[in-house]
C-alpha cells in the first residue's frame, strides 16, 4: 500500500493521526488501530527519509500505537488484571484527539474572521514614538534621572559643609513651582534648577516635581529624544485644583522638611 | 454643542486615532458631553457607514471603536499597500487558539494539547505581542501562564475574549465511562 501525503501539512502526531482517520472514514472513537497503525508507521517512514525536526514526536505516538494495537490483541484482563479490566486501551488517545480536534477547529473559526490587515485594513499606527496630547512624547523615569544627575553635576564642587540648612519643605516647593508655572505657562527643566546652589534643595525641587506628576497637576514632557524636558501644568489647573492638590498632598507629607522626605 | 457636531468631532477623532479608543477616551475629551450622547453617536456612525456600504466601517473591537475598511474592498486595498500581509501558519494559529481558549496557560500544556514542541511559535506570538506571559504557575519550575493581548483581539477582530467563536462540543462521541485507572499516555512517554 502507498501511502501518499504531503508531509508539510501535518502539525504533529496527532494531525496525521486526524488525517488518517478522516481517511479511512473510520469513527473516531472506534479507531481500527492495526490499519491505523500501519499507515502511521508507513507516513514516518517517509518523514525519516526526510529527516524532518518533528520526527521525534511521531515516534513518541508510533510506540505508543503499537502499545495500543499489542494491548487489544490480548484478552481483556491478561495483563496487568487488576488495572485494565474493561478499560479500551484507546481511551487515552481518543481523549487527546478529540480535544486536538476542538482547538484545531478554533483556529480554523479564528482564521475565517476579518483578519486585520488581510481582509480589513486600519490606519497605520503613527511610525513615529507613541505621542502624548500636542504632539509631545512620554518621557521614562531614566530620562528625568538623567536630566536630574546632570543638574547635580553642574552643582558647585567645593563642599562647605553649611549648617545653616535652607528649610525648604517638598510641600513649599510645590506650591512655589505651581505658582512659577501659572505665571509662565511652562518651564524649562534646567531652568528648575538654575539658581539652586545645595545638593539638597535639588532633592527637595526634584521630588517636588514628582509629587506634583503623581497628582498630575504637571506634565513633564519632550519634544524629541534627548532634547530639553519641560515642565507645564496640567490642563484645567487653577489656582484652587493646585491648591487642593498641594492641601490634599500636606496630609500624605506631614510638615516633614523635604529633606526627611525620602519617598 | 449640538449632536451633529458631536458626530462629526467624533467622526475625526476616529479618523486620526492610532488603534481602537475607549468611549470613556472620547468621553474624557469631549468634556461636557455626556456619556449616553456618545455611546448613542457611536452607534449612528456605525451604522451609516453598514447602511451606506460605506469604504470604511466603524468596528467595535479590543474594548474600543476603530474605523476599518469595508471586507468587500480587501483586494483593492491590498493591491494599493502593495507587499504581502504577514501569514500565519496552522502552527501559530492553533497555538493561538489553544492559548486564546484555555488562558493562563503554561507551555506545555498546550504541548500537551498539541503533541508537538511550541518553543518557536511561542516566541513568535510573543514577538508580534499577540500573546504575553500575565503570571507564573506554582508548580515546581514556576513556569510562565500565557494570556493573549489586545493586539490579538485587534488581529481577529474580537471586541472582548468573550466573544471568542464557542467551542465545538466533540464530546457527546466521547466513550462511555468505564471505572478503573485509564492508561496514561504520558507515563506511557516517559519511559
Amino acid at each position: 500500500m502507498s501511502t501518499q501525503v504531503q508531509l508539510q501539512i501535518f502539525e504533529g502526531p496527532l494531525d496525521l493521526l486526524l488525517h488518517l482517520i478522516k481517511k479511512n472514514e473510520v469513527s473516531i472513537t472506534d479507531i481500527p488501530i492495526a490499519t491505523i497503525t500501519e499507515q502511521y508507521l508507513a507516513t514516518l517512514e517517509l518523514l525519516e527519509i526526510l529527516s524532518l525536526d518533528s520526527a521525534g514526536e511521531f515516534l513518541v505516538m508510533a510506540s505508543t500505537l503499537v502499545h495500543i494495537k499489542s494491548r487489544m490483541l490480548l484478552p481483556a484482563g491478561a495483563d496487568e488484571p487488576d488495572e485494565d479490566e474493561g478499560v479500551d486501551p484507546r481511551e487515552e488517545l481518543v481523549r487527546r484527539l478529540l480535544e486536538y480536534q476542538r482547538y484545531k477547529d478554533a483556529a480554523g473559526q479564528l482564521e475565517q474572521r476579518e483578519i486585520l490587515s488581510r481582509d480589513v485594513f486600519a490606519r497605520p499606527a503613527t511610525p513615529t514614538e507613541a505621542v502624548g496630547p500636542r504632539g509631545f512624547r512620554e518621557l521614562s523615569v531614566f530620562e528625568l534621572l538623567g536630566a536630574l544627575k546632570q543638574v547635580i553635576d553642574r552643582l558647585p564642587k567645593d563642599t562647605f559643609h553649611d549648617v545653616t540648612l535652607e528649610k525648604i519643605t517638598v510641600r513649599e516647593k510645590m506650591t512655589l513651582l505651581l505658582d512659577r508655572l501659572r505665571q509662565q505657562g511652562s518651564v524649562l527643566f534646567e531652568a528648575l534648577f538654575a539658581e539652586v546652589t545645595s545638593r539638597m534643595e535639588v532633592v527637595v525641587t526634584f521630588l517636588a516635581m514628582l509629587e506634583l506628576v503623581k497628582v498630575r497637576a504637571i506634565l513633564i514632557v519632550q519634544q524629541e529624544m534627548a532634547g530639553p524636558i519641560m515642565i507645564e501644568a496640567a490642563a484645567g489647573m487653577d489656582d484652587a485644583a493646585a491648591n487642593a492638590i498641594i492641601d490634599q498632598d500636606t496630609e500624605d507629607l506631614g510638615d516633614d522638611k523635604g529633606e526627611q522626605h525620602g519617598a | 454643542m449640538e449632536r451633529e457636531d458631536v458626530k462629526s468631532i467624533i467622526e475625526s477623532l476616529l479618523f486620526v486615532a492610532d488603534g481602537p479608543q475607549t468611549l470613556q477616551r472620547f468621553v474624557e475629551v469631549l468634556d461636557g458631553v455626556d456619556k449616553e450622547t456618545i455611546q448613542a453617536v457611536l452607534q449612528e456612525l456605525q451604522s451609516e457607514c453598514d447602511a451606506e456600504r460605506r469604504g470604511v466601517r466603524l468596528v467595535e473591537v479590543a474594548g474600543g471603536f476603530q474605523l476599518r475598511t469595508a471586507k468587500n474592498n480587501a483586494d483593492w486595498v491590498k493591491k494599493f499597500l502593495g507587499g504581502r500581509p504577514p501569514r500565519m501558519g496552522k502552527a501559530t494559529l492553533e497555538t493561538l487558539a489553544i492559548i486564546a481558549y484555555r488562558q493562563p496557560i503554561t507551555r506545555a500544556e498546550v504541548e500537551a494539547i498539541r503533541g508537538v514542541d511550541v518553543d518557536g511559535v511561542i516566541a513568535t506570538l510573543l514577538e508580534r505581542n499577540l500573546i504575553r506571559a500575565v503570571a507564573r504557575k506554582d508548580v515546581p519550575g514556576r513556569p510562565f501562564l500565557y494570556g493573549t493581548t489586545p493586539e490579538f483581539l485587534q488581529l481577529f477582530n474580537l471586541k472582548d475574549l468573550t466573544h471568542l467563536p464557542t467551542l465545538k462540543e466533540i464530546d457527546e462521541i466521547s466513550l462511555p465511562e468505564i471505572p478503573g485507572d485509564l492508561i496514561s499516555l504520558d507515563q506511557l512517554e516517559e519511559k
